[in-house]
């Protein structure tokens, strides 16, 4: 599903990931690991196609398709989403308004049928539900005065809004407190435990991967991956740390 | 009376920005004219005007003068989407308790002038007014406010506020501002603001994320930005059609 080979990005002219590749295949759960300033959210901003991450060698194939030949949102249509480790918020637009205009923009660019009104809310209100936030809170301005766990689940209920195939989410655990950390997993399950879906997870830490079990864990240092593994992997970075794995 | 005889120009400290060629060919007379309006005590009157881009090849200006009674309301919501020079000027007297409300918006590209010029005199005690103005201007054009606000001496209590915001498309654009206040009473409250910038990149790479296209995501967050103007407009229908003429502007023009 996603192959990306010798990839090479700077941000204003300082490159950060150097010759990274890594292949993901339908129904699996990668995780990303490493310190910070490995290169960990580059990888997922250069993947949505965020403007300043530039390219400067390799090349990406997503669901068959030239990845960095793709404007961020026709990414976002051919079925990538980007889960954001600081949620964005946005005053004087709803969520419901601009999601609405999100899926069936997407829906328009794959030849489906917009969704109306009706079906949207009824989606929303399922995907709300699923991630235990109330409907209500979608109806105001992007993540405005939501607190950090607010943001989070709230992109979850886009994720699950928009049915992405592959989820590549940052941090997505971060300023979770336990009980949230579990309904993101369970939300993050339910969403993309799927055939045909695989997920990308970003994280510093073992304990979301309590919840959404990866098959393989990898180590970033540098800008490139170097080491490659299975679950047990995260368990041996959480117990010796970073410098001992990588060294 | 010898006011509308007296062509301004742009040393004119209110007509600083003005085209200046359009001035110069202008007819005094009509240049200089005012609507007069009288709004009776205890009455509300709505008003709600656009400019419209293209109506008006060399420039328009357009000057409103009220006196809105004793505890009378005026509410005013603006589009000026004209060029090339499109100035509207109000100049509103208020009595005891009265209020005025103005939204404003410039929008427009090329090199459109677009001005919004207002002088609000609280005449008497307790006498309220909220101006809020926004602009979005992209290749030449340039969007003005020029708001004054004059308090007599006897206007205590009087609560005054004006904000001013403008979003620049491209680099060529520009905006400009200038609040005055002149104040003979002590007990008033006078609030002003100001802030001009581009459009926010980021919020608009987390729309494009969820798979909105340029256009649609940048619609969407001038729409919100606008939307500021108008939203102590009273009237929903009317407060939707500004919306709509100024983004109908957007749709046929912007970069």
């Amino acid at each position: 599903m996603l192959e990306i080979t010798d990839l090479h990005a700077t941000v204003a002219d300082k490159p950060i990931l150097k010759g990274l590749s890594l292949s993901i295949n339908a129904g699996e759960v990668h995780a990303i690991m490493g310190p910070n300033g490995a290169g960990k959210s580059t990888l997922g901003y250069t993947l949505g196609g965020r403007p300043g991450y530039e390219v400067t060698g390799g090349a990406i194939r997503f669901a068959g398709q030239d990845l960095l030949a793709l404007a961020p949102h026709e990414r976002a249509a051919a079925g990538l989403f980007l889960g954001f480790q600081y949620p964005v918020e946005i005053p004087g637009v709803s969520f419901v308004q601009f999601l609405r205009e999100a899926a069936n923009a997407q829906r328009r660019s794959r030849g489906e049928e917009p969704l109306s009104g009706g079906e949207f809310l009824k989606l929303a209100r399922e995907k709300a539900g699923l991630l235990r936030m109330d409907m209500d809170m979608l109806k105001r301005p992007v993540n405005v005065g939501f607190s950090g766990g607010e943001k989070k689940r709230a992109e979850m209920v886009q994720m699950g809004i928009l049915d992405p195939k592959l989820a590549i989410l940052d941090e997505t655990d971060s300023g979770l407190d336990i009980d949230a950390l579990r309904i993101v997993g369970e939300g993050i399950n339910a969403i993309m435990r799927a055939p045909g879906k695989a997920v990308l997870l970003i994280t510093h830490y073992q304990r979301l991967l309590d919840y959404v079990k990866p098959d393989f864990v990898h180590v970033l240092a540098a800008g490139r991956i170097v080491r490659s593994g299975g679950p047990e992997l995260a368990l041996e970075l959480e117990e010796q740390g970073y410098e001992a794995v990588v060294a | 009376m010898s006011e509308a005889l007296v062509l301004p120009t742009r040393r004119d400290e209110d007509w600083r920005y003005a085209d200046a060629a359009f001035l110069a060919a202008s007819d005094p007379a009509t240049l200089m004219q005012w609507s007069e309006w009288t709004i009776a005590p205890g009455e509300t009157r709505r008003d709600y005007r656009v400019l419209a881009s293209g109506a008006l090849a060399g420039g328009t200006v357009e000057r409103l003068r009220v006196h809105v009674g004793a505890g009378g309301r005026f509410e005013l919501g603006l589009v000026n989407a004209a060029g090339r020079y499109a100035r509207f000027e109000a100049e509103v007297t208020l009595a005891e308790g009265a209020h005025f409300e103005f939204g404003g918006v410039t929008i427009g590209g090329g090199d459109n002038v677009q001005e919004v010029v207002t002088r609000v005199l609280h005449a008497e005690p307790g006498a309220t007014s909220n101006q809020i103005v926004r602009a979005v201007q992209w290749g030449r054009a340039t969007g003005n406010f020029l708001g004054r606000i004059e308090v007599a001496r006897d206007a205590q209590q009087t609560d005054a506020g004006q904000n001013f915001k403008a979003i620049l498309l491209e680099a060529g654009a520009s905006a400009n501002t200038k609040p005055e206040l002149e104040i003979f009473a002590d007990d008033v409250k006078c609030a002003h603001g100001a802030a001009i910038g581009a459009l926010d990149e980021t919020a608009g790479f987390y729309l494009a994320s969820r798979g909105l296209p340029p256009a649609e995501a940048r619609k969407l967050l001038i729409r919100a930005f606008i939307a500021d103007a108008f939203a102590a407009i009273t009237d929903e229908e009317a407060r939707l059609r500004l919306l709509d003429e100024a983004l109908a502007v957007l749709d046929g023009e912007a970069p």
